[in-house]
């Protein structure tokens, strides 16, 4: 039994693995004998849209909505969103930042501008005790050889932060990948990558 | 065993356990899920059926031949099959029946946020909601029980929240699935004037028990009555209940499993209890029109909004003076974050469809699917959108408005599984009332917006095993489309499908162009042999033509001159076929 509180935004772009996160943080609850809700929306087919899961880990959990300024964690798996989603981090909380850059297409049409500096702005724009991290998370998914293993790149990153012994991540991600076994190794190594960057 | 499931995986799991043998439903976000999870139990007869009032005549069918039975829609869906709700209400069930209809309050995914608690009340259907995923497998399963017991159909309701969030869910044994004896009983199943008269009488005298059985034990509604201070009591359900209990822990609540008939005594009982009496439900003011109607003073509406979905913080600034939370960043110091809003995909073989009707200036009468998407930027071409399968109304009631004028510049576009479940009918009815209009059947071989489900018209069944195949063209034939008023075109070739609508638009007789391409996303689409484009700078003009057709895959560089995204590009070439000056070209097969 662990005494974990938490609730974590995992915020990015349609086939980021955002949902996929999210089970493996399910599965770490139930490792750690806990009450979880997570929740998504699958809106219109929003291929390439902004996609968002809220994970509430705790005793008991109630809504499976996070709201403004109760969030423990953000993690934006993309620049952009990390603004589109900053009202719901917590004073005192934690905003993991992917620094991939995805633009949508108001900015590939010139429509829109895509923001200059945005980890700059975060960070200048936290309030106190606030705090931010930036990791490179698609490179190091290369380097395992996929961009997909982004999320658990920032898992990884994630695992510094919320006080679970990381065996047990590493067999969270066993369970996770269970009926992909090949993709098993890559992901542990992108989870120490991840890890290692976000410390 | 326990397992974290979504919502409505967990429904799925509840009809499994509870011995259910026959499920058939339309998809519709965000129920779908519930019979696509079905499909995977091997032992129950699973299927999509064209449109929502055959999947519940089938269910009822196999209800009174003695098997549980289940059919699941979104809520407009309701509306589809609520012709058959209301009258099966009268005859009873055999087999236990279970309607599912999952409610959208904020609209996620739909065209309006209509609150299916009213369909209960009106068809007189005992109505179960439950409140997170283990609610929705316990409550699926008791549905069937609840349906045998008191001879009714039971409507099972969700909302998004519930549907598509993933809680933990204790995993029971499932029963085994047995088919009732079948006995011929004329008086309760042939619902002519004789025989309903009397059923009418059956059918009060049923509400009334339950709302007896109800107040003698609450485990028959399944009820919750949680006494903390009594200064507050709060009456609610389903997903409200979550964020009641966030907002106010020590707040009294009398949380109701079965929303409609409710509890009389049970709730006077409450009322009695607290000081102060609200009712917190999302949408119409459906429990605290009843709890009035029952003379007991609550608050509800006058504190509470009847749009979108609620929150902890709508609750708890409504009933308490507990600060709200302390956000990390004052977001108006932050840049602004560009949309991403939803677009038709890479490859989408709508699109060249709706780059002609733009061109072409027509109206068009739309209808419900991916191709909604047509109405907004660049496209901008469809005029009106109502409900699955208007279009086709809609563009003959164009024509008779002007005399068949106005169908030289109308066209009506439905796509294929949006045309079979509601479009045939009003093609029919074009015909026989010797409507001119222009039917444009935008045919990409799947039902697409709600996440590729198969339907008549595709080949292949729920659990893609090969089925017949409806022939679109055969149809619409039979229903007396004129063999040379039926036209296939390829959308990508966007010259002569602007050549045929022209042409079409001209008869003065119903005319039907079906757009065949299939969906870029499924095996079948990825299967059409494309090509690579590749990019001539010396010959672009920068003109932006290429950038008007806004395709994932096409990005305008610094230089204004455009670069394909190979990792995104589905090959489908309409970018070459709008390029005048050849600097797009066909690169060899992809």
């Amino acid at each position: 039994m662990g005494n974990l509180e938490a609730s974590i935004v995992l915020a990015g772009v349609g086939g980021q693995g955002t949902l996929i996160a999210g089970k493996l943080l399910g599965i770490l609850a139930l490792k750690l004998g806990l009450d979880v809700k997570v929740s998504e929306v699958h809106g219109m087919s929003q291929r390439g849209g902004s996609v968002i899961t809220y994970v509430k880990i705790g005793e008991e959990v109630h809504s499976p909505i996070i709201e403004d300024g109760t969030a423990d964690y953000v993690l934006a798996f993309e620049e952009v969103e990390a603004v589109r989603w900053a009202a719901l981090l917590k004073k005192g909380g934690v905003m993991i930042i992917n620094d991939q850059q995805i633009k949508s297409l108001p900015v590939l049409m010139g429509q829109m501008q895509y923001p200059d500096n945005i980890g700059e702005a975060l960070k200048n724009g936290a309030s106190e005790g606030t705090k931010i991290v930036e990791i490179p998370a698609l490179d190091l998914a290369m380097e395992v050889g996929t961009s997909k293993a982004v999320n658990i790149v920032m898992m990884g990153a994630l695992s510094n932060y919320l006080g679970v012994e990381e065996s047990l991540w590493k067999e969270a991600i066993e369970e996770a990948f269970a009926s992909k076994p090949k993709t098993i190794p890559g992901n542990i190594s992108a989870f120490e990558k991840g890890r290692k960057a976000g410390a | 065993m326990k397992e974290i499931m979504l919502g409505n995986e967990a429904v799925a799991r509840g009809a499994f356990e509870a011995g259910v043998k026959f499920v058939s439903s339309y998809p519709g976000t965000p129920s779908t899920e519930i019979t696509e999870t079905i499909a995977k139990y091997k032992e129950i007869a699973c299927e999509w059926a064209p449109n929502e009032k055959v999947g519940a005549e089938a269910a009822i069918g196999a209800s009174i031949r003695g098997a549980r039975a289940m059919t699941c829609m979104k809520h407009v869906g309701m509306n589809v099959c609520a012709d058959p709700l209301f009258t099966v209400s009268y005859s009873g069930v055999n087999g236990g029946l279970v309607f599912c209809v999952a409610d959208d309050p904020g609209m996620h995914s739909s065209q309006n946020e209509q609150d299916s608690r009213n369909y209960a009340r009106a068809a007189k259907v005992p109505m179960l909601e439950p409140a997170d995923s283990m609610e929705c497998k316990e409550f699926a399963r008791y549905a069937f029980e609840l349906s045998e017991k008191y001879d009714t159909p039971v409507i099972l309701r969700l909302h998004t929240r519930v549907s598509h969030s993933r809680s933990i869910v204790h995993l029971g044994e499932p029963a085994p699935i047995t088919v009732k004896e079948y006995v011929k009983d004329p008086k309760k199943y042939v619902m002519m004037p004789a025989n309903a008269i009397g059923k009418h009488v059956v059918v009060e005298d049923r509400t009334r028990k339950i709302i007896n059985d109800c107040d003698a034990d609450p485990k028959v509604g399944i009820h919750q009555l949680e006494i903390r201070n009594k200064k507050i009591g709060i009456i609610t359900s389903g997903a409200a209940y979550q964020y009641v209990r966030d907002a106010i822990p020590d707040a009294s609540v009398l949380k109701l499993g079965m929303v409609w008939p409710l509890p009389e005594k049970t709730i006077k009982d409450f009322a009695s209890k607290v000081e102060r009496l609200v009712v917190v439900e999302e949408l119409d003011p459906f429990l605290e029109t009843e709890i009035k109607a029952l003379g007991v003073k609550c608050e509800g509406k006058e504190l509470f909004t009847l749009q979108g979905e609620y929150t902890t913080r709508l609750v708890q600034r409504a009933l308490t003076d507990r600060p709200l939370p302390v956000p990390a960043f004052d977001v108006t110091d932050l840049p602004l974050a560009p949309g991403r809003p939803p677009v038709l995909c890479a490859g989408c073989p709508h699109k060249g469809l709706f780059l002609v009707l733009h061109k072409l200036g027509v109206n068009v009468m739309g209808d419900i699917g991916c191709y909604t998407l047509g109405a907004l930027p660049p496209m901008q071409a469809v005029d009106a959108v109502i409900c699955m399968g208007a279009s086709v109304g809609m563009a003959h009631g164009v024509d008779k408005a002007t005399d068949g004028e106005d169908s030289r510049k109308t066209v009506g576009v439905i796509g294929d599984s949006t045309f079979l479940h509601s479009g045939i009918t009003n093609l029919m009815n074009a015909v026989y009332n010797e409507s001119s209009m222009t039917l444009i059947i935008l045919d990409n071989s799947i039902t697409g917006m709600t996440g590729h489900q198969q339907n008549p018209s595709t080949g292949l069944n729920i659990r893609l095993e090969k089925a017949p195949q409806v022939s679109l063209e055969m149809l619409c034939e039979s229903v007396g489309v004129l063999p040379e008023a039926i036209r296939v075109v390829d959308p990508v070739d966007m010259a002569e499908t602007e050549k045929v609508i022209n042409e079409e638009l001209a008869r003065e007789s119903v005319s039907v162009v079906i757009v065949r391409r299939p969906c870029a996303l499924i095996p079948t689409g990825k299967a059409v042999k494309g090509i690579n484009v590749n990019v001539d700078y010396e010959k672009c003009k920068k003109c932006g033509a290429c950038a008007r057709i806004m395709c994932p895959a096409l990005v305008i560089g610094e230089d204004h001159m455009p670069v394909i995204d190979t990792e995104s590009c589905n090959n489908c070439g309409l970018c070459v076929n709008v390029c005048k000056f050849n600097a797009l070209e066909k690169g060899g097969e992809a």
